[in-house]
């Protein structure tokens, strides 16, 4: 126990912000995501070939490929990529992206993926005549979307939206390999300098079925408020 | 583009390809059936064993497998005790680690795919069964698991999709498999893009293929 001290003696502070640092990718990706999904959903949707063909490609090419192998991509290329393009810009000095950008990047474009799905199946399951009636009593195209298709979406979403909440979690020990500082990463390096890995990186599975945990009780709080009137 | 790389890389990739797909193909038979006595035991009215195999596949499916492996890789070789017995020969070895992981980690999930297919079936087959006169034991094997793995089918392709995926943590594990191979060649060439596309193309292609044999399995036993 004296292993989990709070202070210089003991890994407890430097873990418990080490689980701060893995909520906070976690949100920061899972959000962006939300922003992909915003994106490809419609694509995925359009009757444009073309369009199509973009938003079902990049759904398929991040679900077909390990999410560590997209990780890879981002941390070795990202800041070659940066570069490249500052250097049309004219600026020419080395960029250094930091690892909780990177990481949120590369979890948020794959979990992105995933909310896209969920996004796209949502929308299509919600009755066309929910549109028709809509536009019958003279709905603006907008407020069409956003009062009446938009909250019937979320509420068939959110469910699907949990899995992929949970997803994303799990997939945040992954970036621990680019050395930021989360869970996985503090408890290698606890687990190194105190030679006692079996107990860190128990500990740390503890720590992530208590986020698994809490995250599913807010969820399910969530759930409930939106299928109100239901 | 550097296409001379690109060609290059693909014969090593390729070869690491196997390794992913013998760690893929061990792991899920084990997980099978590990996946499939779970159900069973999920199944059971004992409230205890009902508890255990529902706590087993809690633990699994709320952890990352990148945890688990290191548990079982770094974790398990400290036990004094374990070093003493034969199960070290196993346990040393970081690629059966990595299969334990992973077969552990599907079982899992498969125990779940499993069990929502057997509470699926309709009790009238089952009683229909038994008003035949047919056996417990052959209403079991004939008729529930049948059925049973013909509802399962696309959950089980997603899983094993998933479980593909989930082999490049081997890499992690000083395993030289696909993503393993991919990311020595990204960072002794600092050419990510390029190795990105050759080994992400094999990635999808695998998918791919498991995606369409799910398929054809889903029309072969389709009723």
């Amino acid at each position: 126990m004296e292993l989990l001290a709070f202070g210089d003696t003991g890994w407890g502070d430097e873990l418990f912000i080490a689980t701060l640092m893995t909520v906070a990718v976690s949100i920061t990706a899972i959000i962006i995501g939300f922003l992909f999904a915003i994106v490809f959903t419609p694509l995925k949707l359009s009757k444009n070939k073309f369009f199509n063909f973009i938003g079902n490609s990049y759904t398929t090419v991040i679900r077909g490929v390990p999410e560590l192998l997209v990780i890879y991509l981002f941390f070795f290329g990202g800041s070659g990529a940066i570069m490249y393009v500052a250097s049309i810009f004219g600026y020419n000095d080395y960029i250094e992206i930091n690892a909780f950008v990177t990481g949120s990047f590369a979890i948020g474009i794959i979990s992105g993926a995933y909310s896209t799905e969920v996004f796209r199946g949502a929308v299509q399951s919600i009755d066309i005549g929910q549109s028709e009636a809509a536009k019958v009593l003279g709905l603006s195209k907008f407020t069409q979307f956003y009062k009446i298709i938009f909250p019937q979406v979320l509420r068939l979403a959110i469910p699907n939206l949990s899995n992929v909440w949970q997803i994303t979690l799990k997939d945040t020990s992954l970036i621990s390999v680019t050395g930021l500082v989360e869970i996985m990463r503090q408890s290698y390096v606890a687990a190194g300098s105190t030679r006692d890995p079996l107990f860190f990186y128990s500990f740390a599975a503890i720590l992530y079925l208590i986020l698994t945990f809490l995250s599913m009780k807010l969820i399910n709080k969530l759930e409930i408020k939106f299928s109100r009137g239901y | 583009m550097d296409f001379e790389l690109m060609f290059n890389s693909f014969p090593k990739l390729l070869g690491a390809t196997v390794i992913t797909l013998k760690l893929l193909s061990v792991s899920l038979i084990a997980g099978l059936f590990i996946g499939l006595l779970f159900a069973i035991l999920r199944l059971n009215k004992n409230i205890f064993i009902n508890k255990f195999a529902y706590g087993y596949s809690y633990v699994f499916r709320g952890t990352p497998l990148l945890v688990q492996i290191f548990i079982i890789y770094f974790g398990l070789g400290q036990i004094e005790y374990l070093r003493s017995t034969f199960l070290w020969i196993i346990l040393k070895e970081p690629y059966w680690c990595a299969i334990i992981a992973f077969a552990l980690n599907t079982g899992a999930y498969t125990s779940e795919i499993l069990r929502s297919a057997f509470q699926t079936i309709k009790p009238g087959i089952v009683e229909a069964g038994k008003s035949l006169g047919i056996s417990n034991k052959i209403i079991f094997y004939k008729i529930q698991i049948p059925i049973a793995i013909r509802q399962s089918l696309p959950a089980y392709g997603n899983e094993i999709i998933l479980m593909m995926k989930g082999t490049s943590l081997a890499s992690t594990v000083t395993l030289m498999d696909l993503t393993g191979v991919a990311k020595y060649i990204i960072s002794t060439t600092f050419k990510p893009i390029e190795v990105f596309i050759v080994a992400g193309g094999i990635y999808l292609f695998m998918t791919f293929c498991i995606h369409n044999l799910i398929k054809l399995l889903e029309k072969k036993y389709s009723f």
